[in-house]
C-alpha cells in the first residue's frame, strides 16, 4: 500500500531533515563534486538545502506526485541546477547523481526511525526510491530540452544563412541554393522567396540550383512545392543550374519538373529579361571625332 | 444577411473578400458573381485575398468553381493578393490551385485580363479576317 | 503533458467553424507561434472543423495549450457521434471524399501539423486530434 510508504517516507523526511542533508553533503563532496573546483562548497550547501527543503514540503503537500504543482518548485530547483551544471561542465549524469546521491541517506534514516517495522521500512524505501527516481530523471529531461533547443536554433540559423534572395533585375528575383533540400529548408526558402517575390513585385523568379549535389524525388518534390506557392502569388519560375548529370538522374527516376529550366543563371536571366519585355542592346561604337 | 459586394469596372468585375467568410457567404458570392458576369457580360474577374489570413479546401473550391464558371462563360478570372503565409499553407495541403490564374496585385491582375482579352480579340479578328 | 489552459467549443453551424479558427489564432498567437505556422493551424483547424460539421453530424471541439518544459504546444482534439470512418487509411489519401469535397481535409490536416491521431468506430463517432509546437 503505496499510501502507508508515502507517509513514512514524509514522516521521516521531516523529521530527519537535518541528519539527511548532513550526510548527502558529505557523500557529494566524498563523490568528489568539489574536487574539479567547478562548483564551490557554499554554492553545493546551498543547493542541497534547498532541494531538500522543498522535498520535505513537496512530500507533506502531494505525496509522491513528482508531477502534482506542489512539486513545481522542487521541479524549478533541479532544472535550475541541471542548467547551471551544465554551463559548468558537468555531464548530465553528474546531474542525475546529484538526486540519486539523496538514496543513501534517505535509506538509512527510514532504517533508523522504522526500527521495529521492517514492512514500514520497506514500503517507505520503495517510496523513496520511486521518488528519487523521477527527481533524477528530470534532471535529465531538462538538460536534454535544452540541447535541443540549441540544435534547433543553428539548424535554424544554418536554413536562413544559405538560401538568399538576389534581386538580378526590376521584377526579376534569383534564389541560389547551395546544399540540400529538406523538408525543414524548403520552409525558409518557401518564406523568403515569397517575401521577396512581395517586397520586390517580382514577377520571375530563377531558382538556380548549381550548388544542390542531388536531385532526387524527394528534393524535386520540395523544389515544386517551392514552385507552386511562388506560382499562387502571381510569380513565375525558372529553374537553371542542372547539371548533365543530375538531367541524367531525373529522368532516370522519371522525376519530372514542370517548368522551364534552363542550363545555367545567364540563360534563365536572359528568358527572364525577355519575358518581361525588355532586350539587351549593345551600344554602337561613338566614331572618335579624331578618326580621319 | 450581408453579401460580399461586387464592383464593375469596364468589362471587370472585381471582389475584395475582407471577412472570414463561412460558407453560406461563400456559396452567396458564388451564386452572385455567375448572376452578374451573365447580366453585365463581362469578360473579366478579379478576386483580392490580401485580407484572407486563411484559406482552406473549402474556399480553394469556391474560388475553383467562380474560374470554371466564369470561363463557361467567357470571362477571365484572376485572384490576387495571397499572402505568403496562406500561399505556403496551400501548398502543403495539397491545394494548388492550378486551375486559377493568379497574379500578385489588382494592378497585375487587371493588366493580366486585359493582355489576355486583347489576345482574344485578336485572335477573333485574325480568324474573321482569314474566313471573309 | 501538462495542459495549461483548456477551451471546449461547440461545432454545430458554419457560425461555430468560424468562431473555431478565431478562437486557435487567438491560442496560436499566444503561444508565440510564427505567422506561417499559426496559419497552417488555423487552415488545419478550418478543415476538421468542417469534417466535423459535414460528416460527423456536429460536435465539439476541445483546444489545450500545452507546456513541456521550456516547449509550448497547442492541441485541438475534434470529437463527433456520427458515422464514423470505415477505411481510415484510405480516407487519409488525399482526393477520397464520400461527400462532395475536394477530400483533402484528413491528409492535409495531418500534413500541417507536428502531431495527428485519428480514431474511428463505425456507427459511434471520430476523434481526431492534432498538435503544433513552437
Amino acid at each position: 500500500m503505496a499510501v502507508d510508504g508515502t507517509a513514512v517516507l514524509t514522516q521521516t523526511v521531516a523529521a530527519e531533515e537535518a541528519n539527511i542533508l548532513a550526510a548527502w553533503f558529505s557523500l557529494l563532496k566524498a563523490g568528489g563534486a568539489l574536487h574539479t573546483g567547478r562548483i564551490r562548497e557554499a554554492e553545493l550547501d546551498t543547493q542541497a538545502r534547498t532541494v531538500l527543503e522543498q522535498l520535505r514540503v513537496s512530500l507533506a503537500a502531494a505525496g509522491t506526485e513528482v508531477r502534482a504543482d506542489a512539486y513545481a518548485p522542487l521541479r524549478d530547483t533541479l532544472a535550475e541546477v541541471s542548467r547551471s551544471r551544465a554551463i559548468q561542465g558537468f555531464t548530465p549524469t553528474d546531474t542525475a547523481n546529484f538526486v540519486f546521491s539523496l538514496k543513501e541517506p534517505i535509506f538509512a534514516a527510514l532504517n533508523r526511525a522504522g526500527g521495529k517495522d521492517p514492512a514500514a521500512v520497506a514500503k517507505g524505501t520503495w517510496a523513496a526510491s520511486h521518488l528519487l527516481d523521477a527527481l533524477g530523471l528530470h534532471t535529465m529531461e531538462v538538460f536534454l530540452a535544452s540541447r535541443e533547443e540549441v540544435i534547433g536554433r543553428q539548424g535554424q540559423e544554418i536554413a536562413e544563412l544559405s538560401t538568399p534572395v538576389v534581386r538580378l533585375w526590376d521584377g526579376i528575383l534569383a534564389l541560389p541554393l547551395i546544399g540540400t533540400l529538406d523538408s525543414a529548408r524548403t520552409g525558409v526558402v518557401m518564406e523568403n522567396l515569397l517575401q521577396a517575390i512581395v517586397d520586390e513585385e517580382a514577377e520571375i523568379a530563377i531558382i538556380d540550383i548549381t550548388g544542390v549535389p542531388t536531385v532526387d524525388t524527394l528534393v524535386a518534390q520540395h523544389l515544386l512545392k517551392a514552385i507552386a506557392a511562388a506560382r499562387l502569388m502571381g510569380a513565375d519560375c525558372i529553374v537553371s543550374g542542372i547539371r548533365p548529370q543530375i538531367a541524367q538522374t531525373m529522368v532516370h527516376l522519371g522525376v519530372e519538373l514542370n517548368v522551364v529550366s534552363k542550363a545555367t543563371l545567364a540563360d534563365a536571366f536572359a528568358l527572364a529579361l525577355k519575358r518581361t519585355g525588355r532586350t539587351v542592346v549593345r551600344k554602337q561604337p561613338s566614331i572618335s571625332s579624331t578618326a580621319s | 444577411m450581408d453579401r460580399i459586394p461586387i464592383l464593375k469596372l469596364g468589362g471587370v468585375l472585381i471582389v475584395t473578400i475582407q471577412v472570414d467568410m463561412h460558407d453560406r457567404l461563400a456559396m452567396a458570392l458564388e451564386e452572385d458573381l455567375t448572376a452578374k458576369i451573365a447580366a453585365t457580360g463581362a469578360r473579366g474577374v478579379l478576386i483580392e485575398i490580401s485580407a484572407l489570413e486563411i484559406v482552406d479546401s473549402f474556399i480553394g473550391r469556391m474560388l475553383d468553381n467562380i474560374a470554371a464558371i466564369s470561363r463557361v462563360l467567357d470571362a477571365e478570372t484572376v485572384v490576387v493578393g495571397m499572402r505568403p503565409a496562406v500561399a505556403i499553407t496551400l501548398v502543403e495541403l495539397g491545394l494548388e490551385l492550378t486551375g486559377i490564374k493568379t497574379a500578385l496585385n489588382v494592378e497585375r491582375g487587371m493588366a493580366m485580363i486585359r493582355d489576355r482579352l486583347a489576345e482574344d480579340d485578336d485572335l477573333g479578328s485574325a480568324r474573321a479576317r482569314y474566313e471573309d | 503533458m501538462p495542459v495549461t489552459k483548456t477551451e471546449v467549443l461547440p461545432i454545430r453551424s458554419s457560425d461555430d467553424v468560424v468562431r473555431v479558427r478565431q478562437a486557435v489564432r487567438t491560442c496560436a498567437v499566444g503561444i508565440g507561434l510564427g505567422l506561417v505556422d499559426q496559419t497552417k493551424i488555423v487552415t488545419a483547424a478550418s478543415e476538421l472543423a468542417r469534417n466535423t460539421l459535414d460528416y460527423g453530424g456536429g460536435g465539439e471541439v476541445r483546444i489545450d495549450v500545452l507546456q513541456e518544459g521550456a516547449r509550448k504546444g497547442v492541441r485541438l482534439s475534434f470529437e463527433d457521434h456520427g458515422p464514423g470512418i470505415a477505411d481510415i487509411a484510405k480516407a487519409l489519401t488525399d482526393h477520397y471524399t464520400t461527400g462532395g469535397g475536394l477530400g483533402l481535409g484528413l491528409g492535409g490536416a495531418k500534413r500541417l501539423s507536428n502531431e495527428f491521431h485519428i480514431a474511428s468506430t463505425p456507427g459511434v463517432g471520430t476523434r481526431v486530434t492534432i498538435a503544433r509546437w513552437k
